[in-house]
């Protein structure tokens, strides 16, 4: 399955990332990175705190600039030039660990300000395309109440839903979960299930390796900064090669 | 398990009563808040007390108060020897401390006027309720109340409407380009408007005329209104400016609010009102005059958006960098970031600063008296005191120029207790 499934999508790359390097001040946070993600690809990175993976993902929609190397997004490379900039980040969705929703904007305002603002669509266009994807993260009643209002499952759902009103061809999770009650995680990832079985290129950092084994093409194991491991799902679980990873893999499926 | 347990059936259910009568009404939160304990009776009795005995000390003075009478002899002679206020000052000089001395009492109707419709033009800008084309008046207003106020032809005023119109248009058309090309395009096309519009102008001085009032011709509260009003209107967005260009990453704009800030927060009012009066003249070419009241508005705006910034510069660390984060990753660029996201929230957490370093500011155009300008202190102090008429009539005049400020500051700081409550989306 997991076979077909990349050579179906293999022919177009999303990303390509070429030792592309980090420093925050004189600390070297990521190391000659390389990476080509696919189209339609679903990616896992995993790693243990401070490994850089969170980083590393900021880099793809510039978050966090890099010092060396190439990062080229859906054909554009990452440069300085704010416009190439703002250009990516509307391709590039991105939900982070603590939903980061706009407090002062009801759920609605929420999905169609960029939209609006960004795409120029009209505003009732918008608004149904805001509707039609809180529908799909399955919270459309909650269309006019304020971010403070929802639970934090319903809150990142909502941040799901922000991103894809821009339609974007690539989304990015920072620990999507993390900041979840243990029954608000599945909320989430069953979203997010389904978001990859639309055939969305997805990148995600999280610890849930149940969603992993599900959902993945690859997992990515990063330490130190650099990529120490990847392979599908079933290898990387079954059969790890670096120590290292059989290290952090005993450590969180240990119990 | 338990040895007193046993089995309870429930045969009628107890219907709702109310509390006992010391636990409700005004009973309750008179046994709860005045005599609670020994120490708090006591209390309440001695401050009882003291309240019965300023009031009693100062109500003769009230009720006593002489409201009709020419000067300060005749009050005496009214009163007898009874202890009594001579709010006869208030009523005779009532003119004098609201418009100044020299403003044609014939034209008292325009400031009057314009007061009205400055409450009209504020009303859409204060209460997002209101239909959202009354801002086109809103618009409009300065200039209309310019002409009220100060006089002359009207097409002064119209010209200068009109080339802000043409900036703005010149800005919205080229804003698609370059920010700094649209400024340059824009500016330089207000210039040419308003230096043809000044010369018709110049031309017909007569039409739609009314008699000109000077600057220094105006005085009074009239006056500290006048300051307040357009040093706090002008300094908010040029305070919002300065607490974002501190933000910047370009060096040289950082730098330049960083030192301009420092500078004014470092330096009394009264000194950049002094250097306003005296030593700017000395900064412009020999045969230029820059208004006084300009001046010193210049000066009031910048120390009032000094004080701004660094309120909203509060609001803006106030904000966590995933609010920041959330907007770049949806494709907002800075101007819609700031705009929709950044500055509504900021604003929103610095109300309660910049209302109170504008209150002050409105309380602190009164210091313009110390620079021989006749505003509602300037008055008392100087033509109404002085006068052997009212010689020594501190308490009445100080008294009445108190309410008067307070009722104005009360009530802008009651608007802004209820702007924010109005404001509180995130914890509905």
């Amino acid at each position: 399955m997991a076979e077909k499934l990349k050579l179906e999508v293999s022919d177009e790359i999303a990303i390509s990332i070429k030792s592309m390097n980090k420093w925050f001040g004189s600390f070297h946070v990521l190391r000659d990175i390389d990476l080509i993600v696919n189209r339609g690809e679903r990616i896992v990175v995993c790693g243990p705190s401070g490994s850089g993976k969170s980083t590393l993902i900021r880099c793809i929609n510039a978050l966090e600039e890099h010092q060396s190397g190439q990062i080229i997004v859906d054909g554009t490379e990452l440069t300085s030039d704010i416009k190439n900039i703002d250009r990516i980040r509307s391709e590039v969705g991105m939900c982070f660990q603590h939903f980061n929703l706009f407090p002062h904007l009801s759920i609605l305002e929420n999905c169609t300000l960029a939209p609006i603002w960004v795409r120029k669509i009209p505003k009732k266009e918008a608004e149904e395309t805001a509707m039609h994807f809180l529908e799909k993260v399955k919270i459309p009643e909650q269309a006019d109440k304020y971010p403070g209002q929802l639970s934090g499952g319903q809150q990142q759902r909502v941040a799901i839903a922000r991103s894809l009103c821009m339609r974007p061809r690539i989304m990015l999770f920072d620990e999507p979960t993390s900041a979840l009650d243990p029954e608000m995680i599945k909320e989430v990832l069953d979203t997010m299930i389904e978001l990859a079985e639309d055939g969305m290129t997805m990148i995600c950092v999280t610890h849930e390796m149940g969603f992993a084994r599900q959902v993945a093409n690859r997992v990515i194991f990063m330490d130190d900064g650099q990529i120490v491991e990847q392979n599908e799902p079933e290898q990387f679980f079954n059969n790890p090669q670096s120590d290292r990873t059989k290290l952090f893999l005993s450590q969180i499926l240990g119990h | 398990m338990s040895e007193n347990y046993t089995s309870f059936v429930r045969k009628e259910m107890i219907s709702e009563r109310v509390p006992p009568a010391t636990e409700r009404g005004v009973i309750k939160w008179v046994r709860e808040n005045l005599f609670s304990s020994v120490f708090n009776t006591i209390m309440t009795f001695v401050s009882i007390w003291i309240i019965y005995s300023i009031v009693v000390a100062a109500a003769p003075w009230f009720i006593n108060g002489i409201w009709d009478a020419k000067t300060v002899r005749e009050c005496y002679d009214l009163l007898d020897g009874k202890s009594g206020a001579c709010f006869a000052v208030l009523n005779e000089r009532f003119p004098q401390l609201i418009y100044g001395f020299k403003y044609p009492s014939s034209e008292y109707w325009r400031p009057n006027l314009a007061t009205i419709l400055l409450l009209v033009a504020l009303a859409p800008i204060l209460f997002r309720g209101l239909p959202r084309s009354l801002l086109v008046f809103s618009a409009i207003y300065p200039f209309l109340a310019f002409w009220l106020i100060w006089g002359g032809s009207i097409l002064t005023s119209v010209s200068a409407f009109f080339g802000c119109v043409i900036a703005l248009v010149c800005y919205r058309r080229f804003s698609g380009g370059s920010f700094t090309k649209a400024v340059i395009v824009s500016v330089v096309a207000a210039y040419i408007w308003w230096s043809i519009g000044g010369y018709i102008a110049g031309l017909n001085e007569s039409i739609f005329a009314l008699e000109v009032v000077p600057s220094r011709d105006m005085g009074g509260f009239m006056l500290n209104l006048l300051l307040g009003t357009i040093a706090v209107c002008l300094s908010i967005p040029l305070g919002v400016a300065l607490a974002l260009g501190r933000q910047s990453d370009m060096p040289i704009i950082k730098w330049i609010c960083v030192v301009f800030i420092e500078f004014i927060r470092g330096v009394p009012l009264i000194t950049l009102l002094f250097v306003a009066n005296v030593i700017l003249a000395f900064f412009f070419p020999p045969d230029t005059s820059i208004d006084l009241i300009l001046r010193v508005l210049i000066m009031m705006t910048f120390f009032n958006a000094a004080y701004i910034a660094e309120v909203v510069r509060g609001g803006l660390a106030a904000l966590s960098k995933g609010q920041y984060e959330a907007a770049d990753s949806i494709g907002l660029d800075y101007t819609q970031s700031m705009r929709f996201i950044i500055l509504p929230q900021a604003l929103k957490i610095s109300i309660p600063g910049i209302v109170n370093v504008s209150v002050g500011m409105l309380k602190d155009t009164t210091l313009v008296s110390i620079i021989s300008m006749f505003d509602l202190v300037g008055m008392i102090r100087g033509p109404i005191l002085s006068s052997t008429d009212w010689n020594g009539v501190y308490w009445e005049l100080f008294g009445a120029a108190a309410a008067i400020f307070f009722v104005v500051c009360f009530s802008v700081s009651k608007y802004s207790q209820w702007l924010e409550r109005q404001l509180e989306t995130d914890k509905r």
